[in-house]
């Protein structure tokens, strides 16, 4: 079902059902339409823009439905003017949100293949539905491993569902900090150290990848080492958005909008201007 | 068919009567501007613009020739694709707002003096804004409203380069009417081709005469001898291969040393389309608006995310800007988003010309070694 769209430059109103304090910069929005009674169409990986009244308009990805919650669940980090407005909703305030766009994990076409994730940070998010549609299918695919990283164990999110996805649906965990002090019981280190300590055929296996650009091209770089296809490896490219339907021109990388024909992207298609600087 | 002088001056009241706003050149500011048109005696009667990189200057012609000069530093584009709209408003109630979607105004343009080139940049826009998945409404309604009046050029300035972008100078479609301006010393009248029958019907209201194959073939001669004498070329062979192999070339370091990124090159552009947003709230914090605004890829916070700008310097946003507009267009649109008017050169300040920046990356191409990554070498 889409969303019913009048103008697509227009914001709908939704209603901040739940508001959901992640970590000391990162909270969750789980949102309902306030006028379409319809439930929310969405493919993992896609985004929408959120709206906060008179600041302005960001991109952020879904994060979920998730258990325990059943909107449209939104995850955000305070970074700038946009998202600091949105960290001030309470229960029952009003957003305006336009989607949703973008491209989705290419999950369907990744069945009887071993799946290794790999996030970075808030990069978890738009994998976390990517993830419970795995879970809703579990036994056509093989192997699945979570790596996750962060820059500080308290910069992980998600967390609390992680020994579900473990014990439930058979999936490896792996999470490394980049620094921590010493009541950190788990690994330190960037993300990739944690590919060696867990089991996929790198010969049969799809990569998803989200976090930022420098750990992506390194998780590119040893995956592919590995012997993992170029063109079994997705990632998430971020870059400024106005408009969200290929019409402002800001998020262009190389001969690529951002918003419609990523954000998700496999990687032998944007490998030529992947990495370069300034593009 | 013809028409003389009288009759160009009934097609502009004709128009109007109908219910068109008819807008075309006149000069403001000591240039040839489009705005709105009542009459024949708003146009640039006896004038000629004089064009170079970085130069422009209106000349006065010996003749009373309406249309003998090219084009200046406006393209349809502001009334296409205005500069700024406003796309909702939202009222504060309590912790909760509502949204108050825009009413679409249908204006009904009437263009005179549309060039081939700029023909060509509609087309371009329309697959931007009307060819994807999104429509853009506005643009839609106003592109769909619009009757076109072309005219053939009769002279080519210095920085024109549209044979070489095959877009000109002659226009074979896209508009209702196109004229051609015949003047020497027994003559002055328009030599019209119709395009549609809208054009058609227009042209019964208007009195006319038949044109005869001389007639005709004199045109056709006229633009011919403008695609003869223009100078300035931009060789398009393999031209996206060429930027994409060559995103790291010195040459962008050379440009960067000139580049004021003043974001005039992007404004005059006739295919330019890049949009931004602007949040206003009124002095109550009650009431907010939301405006689309022109934007342009030369200016800093363009490419603005959390934690920088993405093209912080003047040689990323060059690149980017040329790049786009003879590579990347072509993957997007299936065309160059370059049309060849020269409009980029003229209203330059240091004068940049993308006609002579190509040849240098051109012809040191085969000298540059390229950097480590084997994956450069892949075009998509």
């Amino acid at each position: 079902m889409k969303l019913p769209i009048s103008d697509p430059m227009t914001p709908e109103p939704y209603i901040v059902k739940q508001f959901i304090r992640e970590t000391h910069d990162t909270f969750s929005l789980d949102l309902f339409p306030k006028n379409i009674s319809d439930s929310i169409a969405f493919q993992p990986g896609q985004f929408t823009m959120l709206y906060a009244f008179g600041v302005g308009e960001v991109p952020i990805s879904i994060s979920g439905p998730a258990p325990m919650q059943s909107g449209l669940i939104q995850t955000i980090r305070k970074v700038g003017k946009v998202t600091e407005a949105l960290d001030q909703l309470k229960n029952g305030d009003t957003v305006g949100l336009r989607g949703p766009f973008g491209s989705a994990w290419p999950i369907s076409a990744m069945k009887k293949r071993d799946i290794v994730v790999m996030a970075g940070g808030i990069g978890l998010a738009p994998l976390r539905p990517a993830l419970y549609a795995l879970f809703d299918q579990r036994d056509n695919f093989g192997e699945i491993a979570l790596l996750y990283g962060a820059r500080s164990p308290k910069d992980l999110i998600f967390t609390n569902e992680f020994k579900t996805w473990q014990e439930k649906f058979g999936i490896q965990v792996k999470v490394t900090v980049d620094t921590a002090d010493s009541d950190w019981r788990g690994n330190v280190g960037v993300v990739t150290t944690s590919i060696p300590r867990v089991d996929f055929d790198p010969k049969n296996t799809v990569a998803m990848i989200c976090g930022p650009e420098i750990m992506m091209k390194y998780s590119v770089a040893e995956l592919k080492q590995l012997g993992v296809k170029e063109d079994r490896i997705h990632i998430t490219m971020e870059r400024n958005m106005k408009c969200a339907i290929g019409f402002c021109g800001h998020c262009q990388f190389g001969p690529a909008f951002i918003c419609k024909d990523g954000p998700i992207f496999q990687y032998n298609q944007v490998k030529h201007f992947f990495g370069i600087r300034e593009i | 068919m013809i028409i003389d002088r009288e009759g160009l001056d009934q097609l502009i009241s004709v128009l109007i009567g109908m219910g068109f706003q008819v807008v075309g050149p006149t000069v403001r500011d000591e240039a040839i501007v489009y705005e709105n048109l009542n009459s024949i005696n708003d146009l640039p009667e006896g004038w000629a613009d004089e064009q170079e990189g970085g130069t422009y200057r209106l000349k006065r012609r010996s003749d009373k020739a309406l249309f003998g000069y090219v084009v200046g530093p406006h393209s349809w584009k502001k009334f296409l694709h205005p500069p700024e709209r406003r796309l909702f408003r939202a009222n504060l109630k309590g912790g909760d707002f509502e949204i108050i979607p825009e009413k679409l105004e249908e204006p009904k343009f009437a263009f005179l003096g549309v060039r081939s080139c700029e023909l060509h940049a509609i087309a371009i826009q329309d697959k931007v804004f009307l060819g994807g998945e999104h429509v853009d409404s506005t643009y839609k309604i106003r592109r769909e409203n619009a009757f076109f009046i072309a005219v053939q050029c009769g002279q080519s300035a210095a920085t024109c380069f549209c044979t070489s972008m095959n877009t000109g100078p002659r226009t074979e479609s896209g508009f209702d009417l196109a004229l051609t301006e015949i003047l020497d010393n027994e003559h002055h009248h328009f030599i019209v081709e119709v395009g549609s029958d809208q054009g058609n019907a227009v042209m019964e209201k208007i009195l006319h005469r038949q044109a005869t194959g001389e007639d005709v073939m004199e045109a056709k001669k006229l633009t011919e001898e403008v695609a003869a004498k223009m100078k300035r070329t931009l060789d398009t062979t393999n031209i996206k291969e060429l930027l994409y192999e060559n995103l790291e070339h010195p040459q962008w370091n050379d440009i960067a040393d000139r580049c004021m990124s003043c974001a005039n090159c992007t404004m005059v552009c006739p295919t330019c389309f890049c949009s931004t947003v602007e949040d206003v709230t009124d002095i109550t914090g009650d009431h907010a608006e939301r405006w689309q605004k022109w934007d342009s890829c030369f200016t800093m916070d363009f490419t603005h995310i959390h934690g920088g700008e993405v093209r912080a310097s003047t040689k990323s946003r060059y690149r980017q800007w040329l790049t786009h507009k003879l590579a990347s267009w072509q993957d997007q649109f299936d065309s160059s988003g370059c049309v060849g008017c020269g409009r980029c050169i003229t209203w330059c300040p240091v004068a940049i010309d993308l006609t002579e920046e190509i040849p240098k990356i051109r012809d040191s191409e085969n000298q540059i070694t390229h950097p480590g990554n084997e994956a450069r070498h892949e075009i998509p």
